[in-house]
């Protein structure tokens, strides 16, 4: 009875701590939809179909302005890759190296260790190619927006006209989700905007699905590890804490 | 029970010249402790254990990352990605944080309802208190190492309060930076104090043990033990019972580690540091909110601070505040309401601390702080004085044999 009392009221201090932890500031209080994901929930997994269309829009669409500082080729075998098709991937890049033995710095074709170049060389590069605004690196992204895999959605598939009596700013664009609602980064994804190898209908909000999965990858390419072994944990943590509470019976039985 | 007879030779030989195998024995095994314990007082042992597992993973955390401004923000993603298990070690490591206070503050209400400050254990509760502003400093440092956003903003936030200190302030926050601004000597000297303090928290924990086993735990019936009948040796009784108590705990821990990693931290904290860029609320970790909602309740900046750490410096007082000689909440019913009261007010103020300070948020704020400290400064201090405690039971092992659930009821039949 106690016992149980005590994990109500531990469970119930958690369920306050969560609640009352940081306030996700989600803009100005815009509702973001929820959309089914493979990989949530304690079992969700990453869809291999998703995540390779993902890359590519990546590759096609995103990769013109943001970077994926944090990925590198090789960690493209986790999307479906085998080594062979990331080395060819890889060679597909140019890559800074150097200095060589004359102090000289040179391009080669990527490796698999390089990381995904950056599309520009520095920020203000970056920011006078985007008309002022910098394009975020993408690689966290799932985990540095309040609600990320849906409000990453959401945001790509959010861009609409902008209400009667608005005006959007020169060089920005009406967004529903984006906190302001206007945002620098003009719509990028359009219907056929690419041609899928896997013959997947490429529709605007398909593509948004498969580069949110993509970008949910990127943050955290250990998820399925992690959830592997939550799993395997907490089957031997309740084992043994149930075997130490029927321990704790046997050797108070004498007390009582 | 006179010395421990150890049968192995290489023990009695280490054992004559140096006794720790009979101070062992003496505070581990035989150490009588009460036998009416609920599993409240699991919460000890709990910190203890957690707060080594903040060590360990924070020393193995440390060999990987780089306290330095440029860096730091991809070390820590080098770990989550490139270090074998980085990742499980940083979020055993971050949640660890979290679980080390929800344990510490129920531990921290535990003494408070059973009257675990009163005499003569004022010293033992003042350690814990020391314990508790040592743990604050630390957590805080160590929030600011990966280098994100709240990191950034956070540290810039809080060391800054203390240039309200009249005429030695500018210099204070000068000295906590290592220069003008929030930057890298910042990183660099809260690294360093992070990795120092959590053993200075190991020392004080030490002392905190030593004056417990002076005069032994308090229990739920805040009664003197009065002899053999009243107390079991801790060992195997209290290590069995710790030890499962320890498996409920971890199996909680593990959930939230593997399942839900970044629920108790802060989205923004995920985008590297930008002394440029504000984000839109700065909000301290969750279990600072309450001191935080303490803080912006006053609207005179230097009066806020002073209210944050009072708040925590009217605890060091707490045992003349309340003269009540009754320990236990159970035979104190009006003390009772108010205790609940009290854990009321804390939660609300720690739901009101991650609000944005405006509208009701801020009367409330106004109401819970005032709260706070009427309850500590003016209502322990009259219950004292005004309430009548219900009869004691006339020994732990009495009611206990009663009815085996340690009413009163026992207690009151034979008197």
């Amino acid at each position: 009875m106690r016992a149980r009392g005590l994990i109500t009221a531990a469970a119930a201090i958690i369920a306050v701590g969560l609640a009352t932890s940081p306030v996700q500031a989600s803009g100005d209080g815009i509702e973001i939809p929820s959309q089914d994901w493979s990989f949530s929930g304690v079992f969700g997994t990453f869809d291999r179909g998703e995540l390779q269309r993902g890359y590519q829009v990546y590759k096609e669409v995103c990769s013109g302005c943001h970077s994926l500082n944090y990925i590198a080729f090789r960690n493209l075998t986790d999307l479906g890759f085998n080594e062979l098709e990331v080395k060819a991937i890889a060679a597909g890049y140019e890559v800074q190296d150097g200095p060589n033995r004359d102090g000289e710095m040179f391009n080669r074709p990527g490796l698999p260790a390089d990381r995904i170049p950056a599309p520009f060389p520095n920020e203000n590069a970056a920011r006078a190619g985007n008309g002022g605004a910098l394009p975020p690196d993408l690689s966290l992204m799932v985990d540095a927006r309040p609600d990320g895999a849906n409000y990453l959605y959401a945001l790509l598939t959010g861009y609409a006209d902008a209400p009667s009596g608005m005006t959007v700013a020169e060089g920005m664009n009406y967004n529903t989700y984006f906190p302001g609602h206007q945002v620098a980064m003009p719509p990028p994804l359009w219907d056929d905007g690419v041609e899928y190898a896997d013959g997947t209908k490429a529709t605007a909000a398909q593509q948004a699905r498969d580069i949110t999965a993509f970008l949910a990858w990127t943050t955290e390419p250990n998820m399925e590890a992690r959830k592997e072994m939550g799993v395997m944990a907490i089957l031997f943590l309740l084992v043994m804490t149930g075997l130490l509470y029927w321990s704790k019976r046997k050797i108070w039985a004498d007390v009582h | 029970m006179s010395g421990p007879n150890f049968s192995n030779p290489v023990v009695r030989w280490i054992d004559h010249r140096l006794p720790v195998f009979t101070f062992m024995h003496h505070e581990m095994h035989e150490y009588p402790t009460p036998k009416n314990l609920n599993y409240w007082w699991n919460f000890g042992s709990l910190a203890g254990i957690t707060l080594v597992i903040m060590i360990v993973t924070g020393i193995v955390l440390a060999m990987h990352y780089t306290p330095h401004v440029d860096y730091a923000f991809q070390s820590v993603e080098r770990i989550m990605r490139d270090v074998n298990y980085g990742w499980l070690i940083r979020y055993v490591h971050a949640n660890g944080a979290s679980f080390f206070f929800i344990v510490v503050y129920i531990h921290i209400f535990r003494g408070l309802y059973y009257g675990s400050y009163k005499a003569p254990r004022e010293l033992l509760w003042i350690l814990g208190v020391v314990i508790l502003l040592l743990m604050m400093a630390t957590a805080f440092m160590g929030y600011v190492l990966p280098w994100g956003q709240m990191s950034f903003w956070g540290a810039t936030v809080i060391t800054n309060l203390f240039s309200v200190i009249p005429i030695v302030g500018d210099w204070i926050v000068t000295l906590l930076w290592g220069g003008f601004s929030v930057d890298n000597p910042t990183l660099n000297r809260f690294f360093s104090l992070h990795f120092l303090l959590p053993f200075v928290i190991v020392g004080v924990v030490v002392l905190h043990i030593v004056a417990l086993h002076r005069f032994g735990s308090n229990n739920p019936l805040g009664i003197d033990v009065r002899g053999k009948q009243d107390s079991i040796p801790f060992h195997p009784y209290y290590t069995i019972k710790d030890m499962f108590g320890l498996g409920v705990f971890l199996t909680i821990l593990a959930a939230v580690v593997f399942f839900l990693p970044n629920a108790m931290g802060h989205a923004d904290n995920y985008i590297p540091a930008n002394p440029l860029v504000t984000p839109a609320h700065i909000v301290p970790e969750w279990y600072f909110l309450p001191f935080y909602a303490i803080l912006r309740a006053i609207p005179d900046k230097l009066m806020g601070v002073l209210a944050m750490f009072a708040s925590i410096g009217v605890l060091f007082i707490l045992p003349w505040l309340d003269r009540s000689p009754v320990r236990s909440g159970t035979f104190r019913p009006l003390f009772k309401i108010f205790f609940w009261l009290l854990l009321a007010d804390c939660v609300m103020l720690g739901y009101l601390g991650g609000k944005p300070p405006e509208g009701i948020y801020v009367i409330l704020s106004r109401l819970g702080t005032l709260y706070y400290f009427l309850h500590f400064l003016v209502l322990l201090p009259g219950l004292s004085i005004f309430e009548t405690p219900k009869p004691l039971p006339r020994s732990i092992s009495q009611p206990v044999l009663g009815s085996g659930s340690g009413s009163v009821a026992a207690a009151k039949e034979d008197s």
